[in-house]
């Protein structure tokens, strides 16, 4: 590869059919309509919109949960398309996910030290010493104790449980990391945690992060690119400076309109309005 | 930050950790356990039960198959005409019936372990494959199901035991399969839910194959109420067997089943009540002691699914 | 007289672990014509106290309080029945979920005359045309239409608004908002603050809005309560808390929003808390 991009996703479309019943006709629903875009290795690229967008079918084509219906998707320089050749150990490797909700997430009945060696018993043949040190190496690397190991998911708070699920997706070192709200089911205190160890993992480990979210403030502390989705369509793609100061697509403004303004000038004009 | 190597990390100390861990659990499960009377009752009158069936050669004072010619019917022993030898009365052949219902209780929890675990197998087995594939297979499977559900279960019961001929082992069979659908059908709707959670898809992007996320992801996310189901399914394999032995299509005479001890018993109804009343009170009691802990079983199971 | 007016109120809750205090000893003054907004994340408290004092917590809970009076009359002294009378007509709350909030079962419009039903003693053609108005008054598009459909048929930010125009079915003097907006996307979330701001002022009632996030404090707040682990970290105006915050939690809190971020790292909580904690 001559150029640094380590995804290259290019026309992707995702529909869905819908079932006919018997009052209603069959129809198809395009959840991702011809997106693409690139992504620098390193970097992170900020997927935002609102619900319906089609932001989380997107994640789950890039981490090959699901196939897309048509387009194409190159992660480092290898082609993806799980509908035709199946996953193979290589491929599954390359990128892993973390989700939004660290409660259902992580198996209730399974201990941690199993829920982080999962990935490598199924894809490496690593011997139970090698997983455990490895294990135990990622625990502390997400700020945990090696105590953890043997305790249950129901034994931790959420921001725990988030980087279990973060030290889940990096034990196979993956050169894509895809982040589906990472954060927004967190109290901001451990948001603020978080965030730092993403950017920490990325310095240490080089990762590439797809990071998607609805909160733009967010998006703004960690993105290299933005790309705000609307109806499964991109209509903003850019630099984080571009996109932020000078939006181009009237969604994209009524968005930044929307987020509230927690900020002492925006309170005054506020009061000043309410007491007028 | 330190490096770990292998040998950098205490493994006692990190194996005793898992043990707290996984006894925490226990405890926890036992506090939601107790707070239900009712079931530490019925869970103590269970293993006494229990150890009354595996001790029964050593306590029961009599052989449960001799017969004394001089003592035939003899009422319980607080009774005018009773005697200390027989506590309980001797029925109409001279048979102690204490000693038959301390034996009879092996064969009850004889019929439970194997009804349940047959109808567990067959009905966590299909009802996984059901809910996880889903589409025709769930349909075939299911209306199968639907079909044995439609027969009232006795009567299905009767029917295969008179094809398959009359026995406790036959009986037993019939029985299970009776139960089974009710496990398919809990089973099925358990892994439907279980099925988009995200840890599910979090195995698969791990790279967990089918067979690993039905058995070892989601199975056993899905045992709780198949534990609470099981214990019902228990007592009621029990009263069946007791119903299949009482229409003398279970377990034979002389075997002391505590259903068949009450065929035999029929026409002394009215002659000596000690002879139907006892194996009849030894059902309602045992049915009513599991029905009590699976009732436990649910409260100590549900709330922790929530939290979890 | 405070419309709302609570000392000292401590609620513990049993669980496995023996008793948890969830409140320790908070106080709550709400005026008439007052927005409110009483902040914290999760476990401190800021939904268990207006649960609390709605009588709508489970039976495992043990609540305390010095004084519990709503304009003047003593919530703790009610009997279940006038406390119905009371909570429902005078304050009312809507919840996180609008669309588990309502049920499933029946139509939007025969929920809300339910909600005139219990209250008023208006007939049925007058809670009709009073059902309608407050459709017309929450926003809801083509309230005629509406009448009939289910909950299940409406977005979120609809059954939001469905379940605030039931809130203020009775011109409650009270409305309690708990995270009313967190489960709605930011343009709805928009358009549903500045609905309750707007009902707010046009009635005068009190409003209470329990939240997690500074952005909607800052939106809609008059005066803020900062709660943390069941205590009070800080009580003062909108203005005052974001332009020179007390306590160190509250600085935490700001700071720790990504978008005051100074610098790479965002400071944490724990970079404030002394060593015993706040």
């Amino acid at each position: 590869m001559s150029d640094d991009s380590i995804l290259k996703v290019r026309d992707l479309y995702r529909t869905y059919d819908i079932k006919g019943g018997l009052f209603r006709k069959a129809s198809t629903l395009t959840a991702v309509k011809g997106v693409s875009f690139d992504v620098k290795r390193g970097s992170t690229l900020a997927i935002v919109g609102e619900s319906g967008c089609g932001k989380s079918t997107l994640a789950r084509m890039l981490s090959m949960i699901d196939a897309q219906s048509s387009g194409s998707i190159e992660i480092g320089g290898m082609p993806i398309d799980i509908a035709k050749t199946g996953i193979s150990r290589e491929m599954r490797q390359m990128v892993q996910i973390v989700f939004q909700n660290p409660y259902g997430s992580l198996n209730p009945r399974q201990k941690i030290g199993h829920v982080l060696e999962e990935p490598l018993l199924l894809n490496t043949s690593m011997s139970a010493a090698e997983r455990k040190a490895l294990a135990l190496e990622m625990l502390q690397k997400v700020g945990l104790q090696p105590e953890h190991y043997g305790r249950y998911p129901h034994m931790f708070s959420g921001g725990q449980r988030q980087r279990i699920a973060i030290a889940r997706a990096i034990m196979m070192k993956p050169k894509l990391l895809v982040l589906d709200e990472p954060v927004s089911a967190l109290d901001l205190s451990v948001q603020a945690q978080i965030l730092n160890l993403l950017k920490d993992l990325q310095d240490e480990m080089g990762l590439t992060y797809v990071f998607i979210s609805h909160d733009l403030s967010v998006v703004r502390y960690l993105a290299d690119k933005v790309m705000v989705m609307y109806f499964g369509e991109v209509v903003e793609y850019g630099t984080r400076d571009e996109v932020f100061d000078d939006p181009k697509h009237d969604y994209t403004r009524t968005l930044f309109a929307a987020t509230p303004q927690a900020d002492v000038d925006s309170i005054r004009k506020r009061l000043a309005a309410k007491a007028a | 930050m330190t490096e770990i190597t292998p040998n950098g990390v205490d493994t006692a100390a990190l194996d005793k950790e898992s043990r707290n861990a996984s006894r925490a659990m226990l405890a926890e499960f036992w506090y939601y356990f107790s707070q239900n009377k009712g079931a530490v009752v019925g869970l103590a009158i269970f293993l006494a039960l229990v150890i009354v069936a595996i001790c029964a050669p050593l306590i029961a004072p009599h052989d449960p198959s001799l017969q004394y010619r001089d003592s035939f019917l003899t009422p319980p022993v607080w009774q005018e005409g009773g005697k200390a030898a027989f506590l309980l009365g001797t029925d109409a052949v001279g048979r102690d019936i204490l000693s038959r219902l301390i034996f009879g209780a092996q064969y009850s929890l004889f019929i439970g372990v194997i009804v349940v675990g047959i109808a567990l197998a067959g009905g966590i087995t299909l009802g996984l494959i059901a809910g996880y594939v889903g589409g025709m297979v769930d349909t075939l499977i299911m209306r199968v199901m639907d079909i044995i559900l439609a027969f009232p279960s006795l009567l299905l019961a009767l029917v295969l035991v008179a094809v398959l001929g009359p026995g406790l082992t036959n009986a037993m069979i019939a029985i299970a399969l009776v139960l089974q659908p009710h496990f398919v059908r809990l089973t099925r709707a358990a892994v439907m839910a279980e099925r988009n959670r995200d840890y599910v898809v979090a195995a698969r992007v791990a790279g967990a194959g089918h067979l690993r996320l039905m058995v070892k992801t989601i199975l056993p996310n899905c045992l709780a109420p198949l534990i609470v189901q099981a214990t019902l399914s228990f007592s009621s394999a029990i009263l069946d067997a007791a119903a299949l032995g009482f229409l003398g299509m279970g377990a034979q005479p002389p075997t002391p089943e505590w259903g068949t001890m009450l065929a035999e018993a029929r026409e002394f109804i009215l002659r000596a009540w000690w002879v139907v009343t006892f194996p009849g009170l030894a059902i309602l009691i045992t049915v009513l002691a599991i029905n009590l802990v699976g009732d436990g079983l649910r409260d100590a199971l549900d709330p922790k699914l929530k939290r979890s | 007289m405070p419309l709302l007016e609570i000392r000292n109120l401590r609620v513990e809750f049993d669980t496995a672990k023996g008793p948890f205090r969830a409140l320790d000893g908070v106080d709550y003054t709400v005026e008439a014509g007052e927005v409110l907004a009483i902040v914290g994340e999760s476990g401190s408290g800021k939904s268990v106290a207006m649960l609390a004092t709605m009588g709508l917590l489970p039976d495992t809970a043990t609540i305390t309080a010095d004084k519990m009076e709503f304009e003047g009359r003593d919530l703790r002294k009610l009997s279940a029945k006038e406390r119905r009378k009371v909570i429902g007509k005078d304050i009312s709350m809507i919840f996180q979920e609008p669309i588990a909030s309502l049920n499933p079962c029946f139509t939007v419009g025969f929920q809300l005359s339910e909600a005139l039903k219990v209250h008023t003693n208006l007939s049925k053609a007058d809670r009709k045309a009073r059902v309608l108005e407050l459709m017309r008054a929450v926003g809801l598009p083509d309230p005629e239409r509406r009448l009939s459909a289910f909950p299940h048929q409406m977005s979120g930010g609809q059954c939001q608004r469905v379940m605030i125009a039931m809130a203020i079915a009775c011109a409650p003097k009270l409305l309690i908002a708990d995270e009313p907006t967190t489960a709605l996307d930011v343009t709805i979330q928009k358009q549903i603050l500045d609905l309750l701001v707007k009902l707010q002022q046009d009635s005068g009632m009190g409003l209470i809005m329990i939240t997690h996030d500074m952005g909607v404090v800052a939106e809609t707040a008059d005066r803020v309560i900062v709660q943390y682990k069941g205590r009070k970290m800080e009580e003062a105006d909108v203005l005052s808390l974001f332009e020179a915050p007390k306590s160190n939690y509250t600085k935490a809190l700001l700071s720790a929003l990504p978008e005051n971020a100074t610098g790479d790292r965002l400071p944490t909580v724990s970079d404030f808390a002394g060593a015993g904690g706040f």
